[in-house]
């Protein structure tokens, strides 16, 4: 449902370089993300990819290059524009990053409080629906994230990325640390929610059976590049020696069966 | 900016409610009132027709608000129809029913205030009792910790306790030395201002090192210590449990008290002892100084008649209180430390708790001793 059509341009990232200290992580980095896809981001452990998230979504400073998202350059805009666009998105942080002294309900009405301004039972309604959305019981509403099984933990940070019902959702590493199960559901959640409201999804991942189920698109990630986009099938013919290792790898063979 | 219109129009004895523009969490906030005053003022018509023709974009928080003119109505047994959804709004709009055909569970009641009362005091005490059979309990632990270094179970780590020693003691030495050069100098101020119309000047030097030797040194330098160490010493064994880290050691064969306690405890009982004694001084050479440019009394004459009027029991009726006032700051801050679940609200609860506690015992403990000093005639 959103401005933009399927296929457009949603974020564009051009010769961004990001660093700590004197190494450079992200040198020269090009990155497309289409509205309505799912893009897959892989790479080796250390290769930038949480960097790049958290530089898209204005955790990490880059040292040059531009992002624009929703067409607007992110350096060039004010606060209060800055803040417009980070209502439009939302993150689930690889440990979920719910807060531990509020309840999942709460967790939820947190960017409702802090943006709109709506009764308590529309709230609690709006509440109730993400529970339902992204597949947790009713009753895990007013139970804390103390409380919740790591794939719980997953989906109340899910619904609470969406809560507002953001155009672009960045995943970091959505499946990691759940069983096999609990990962496919999830990767199945993701694709429904994507194809029901419309939403475009950023997703860094390892997990190659996500990869192949899910993502429309993959970019990966190498010397601080994007080496190759493409689907999963131009990744496997893909030259690049680590790109070789890492889907003719034992483990990927086997999620290709799968997939 | 986005906006979502709202009209209502009644046809014979059917309503229709035409949606139009954006319905979405942008224009939510303001489409609510209006939403509500509709089902308020609706009356009873035969039907409802929810007619979406106009609508450009529909999210969940639209949807969910014009669902809730759906339920209304339907609450009324008013038959509610929909028309003209696209596709898009259609999926979404199905999403919502589908989410939200549970009913709510029906809210706690909650209970009257004096049961709410009487409840409250009722878990405190309860809470009360649990602490000082915790204190017992975790005290006979860490007795069978030392126990178990003399039977060569256990072994006694002596680069730990030397590396809290410096924590605790060698780094807080200036700060303690400070506070207590400042107490001690505004005792011998007082002192001095209110014995001068007595012109019994001189007795502030019996004031200030007699009560300082006793009481205020090792109390100062305790109440310091609770604050600056054991609040220390909660917070790094809270979030180590946070983070499984005590779980960790256990399943190694490591007894989390032999190793996190009891070098804190021992750097604890060694280090206060001198953190008084040095406090001890610096009071006095605080008071010294006072006196000598407030009160003007020479240095000289205030040692000299300190070295009579002082007798060296007033000294140990200070130092022997220290180790004491360690083991209990020491064991409430580990007590609560171990306490910590898995939010961070409740680290900084217990924190605070181990602060709170350890200052109140702190206190108490040396009432008792003044009870049992005076009792003794000492």
């Amino acid at each position: 449902m959103a401005d933009y059509t399927s296929g457009d341009i949603i974020i564009s990232v051009r010769d961004v370089a990001i660093g700590f200290g004197e190494r450079l992580v992200i040198d020269g980095l090009d990155l497309d993300v289409h509205a309505g896809e799912v893009l897959g981001v892989v790479g080796g452990s250390g290769t930038g990819k949480s960097v790049l998230t958290r530089c898209i979504i204005g955790l990490v400073p880059k040292r040059r290059g531009k992002i624009t998202v929703f067409d607007q350059d992110l350096d060039t805009l004010s606060r209060a524009e800055h803040k417009a666009i980070e209502r439009r998105w939302g993150v689930l942080f690889q440990h979920g990053a719910l807060f531990s002294s509020l309840t999942v309900k709460q967790n939820i009405q947190v960017p409702l409080r802090e943006y709109l301004k709506l009764s308590e039972p529309l709230m609690d309604e709006i509440a109730r629906l993400k529970i339902a959305m992204v597949g947790l019981r009713p009753d895990a509403a007013d139970k804390f994230p103390s409380e919740l099984s790591g794939g719980m933990i997953k989906r109340a940070a899910l619904a609470r990325a969406l809560a507002l019902d953001p155009e672009i959702v960045f995943l970091d590493e959505p499946t990691s640390g759940l069983d096999p199960i609990g990962a496919e559901e999830f990767d199945t959640l993701i694709r429904t929610l994507r194809d029901t409201l419309g939403l475009t999804v950023y997703m860094v991942t390892h997990d190659l059976d996500s990869l192949a189920r899910i993502c429309d698109r993959i970019a990966a990630l190498a010397e601080g590049k994007v080496i190759a986009t493409g689907t999963m099938e131009d990744m496997l013919r893909h030259p690049h020696p680590w790109l070789k290792k890492y889907f003719g790898g034992e483990r990927a063979r086997a999620a290709r069966v799968k997939a | 900016m986005p906006e979502a219109q709202l009209a209502s129009k009644v046809d014979g004895s059917r309503l229709t409610v035409a949606l139009g523009g954006a319905w979405t969490a942008e224009t939510a906030g303001d489409m609510e009132p209006r939403v509500a005053s509709l089902i308020a003022q609706g009356g009873s018509p035969q039907s409802v027709l929810l007619d979406f023709t106009a609508v450009q974009r529909l999210d969940t928080l639209g949807g969910t608000l014009v669902r809730g003119i759906e339920m209304a109505f339907g609450a009324r047994g008013i038959p509610v129809q929909r028309a003209g959804l696209s596709q898009a709004a259609a999926a979404i709009y199905a999403e919502i029913a589908d989410g939200l055909a549970e009913p709510a569970p029906p809210p706690a009641k909650p209970k009257p205030v004096i049961v709410q009362g009487l409840d409250k005091i009722g878990e405190q005490m309860v809470e009360a009792g649990r602490d000082l059979v915790a204190l017992v309990s975790f005290f006979g632990e860490v007795v069978a910790a030392i126990g178990s270094i003399f039977t060569g179970v256990g072994r006694f780590r002596l680069a730990a306790v030397v590396n809290q020693l410096d924590h605790v003691a060698f780094r807080a030495v200036p700060i303690m030395a400070l506070i207590t050069f400042l107490i001690g100098g505004i005792i011998a101020q007082q002192g001095i201002f209110f014995f001068r119309d007595f012109g019994a000047d001189t007795y502030v030097v019996d004031l200030v090192s007699i009560l300082t030797l006793r009481e205020i040194g090792v109390l100062i330098v305790s109440i310091m210590v609770a604050g600056r160490t054991g609040s220390a010493f909660t917070a790094e064994i809270g979030s180590m449990k946070m983070r499984e880290e005590i779980d960790a050691l256990r399943v190694m064969g490591l007894n989390p008290v032999e190793v996190l306690v009891l070098p804190r405890l021992m750097a604890l009982v060694i280090g206060l002892p001198i953190l008084t004694f040095i406090g001890n001084i610096s009071a006095i050479t605080g008071g010294a100084m006072v006196a000598q440019f407030y009160g003007q009394i020479p240095i000289d004459i205030f040692f000299t008649r300190m070295q009579e009027e002082v007798s060296q029991r007033h000294i140990w009726v200070g130092l022997i209180k220290a180790p004491f006032m360690a083991l209990i700051i020491g064991l409430v801050a580990c007590i609560e430390g171990m306490r910590v679940k898995g939010s961070a609200e409740s680290l900084g609860q217990q924190t605070t708790a181990s602060v709170v506690k350890a200052i109140f015992l702190v206190i108490v403990l040396d009432g008792l001793f003044a009870i049992f000093f005076a009792s003794l005639g000492y």
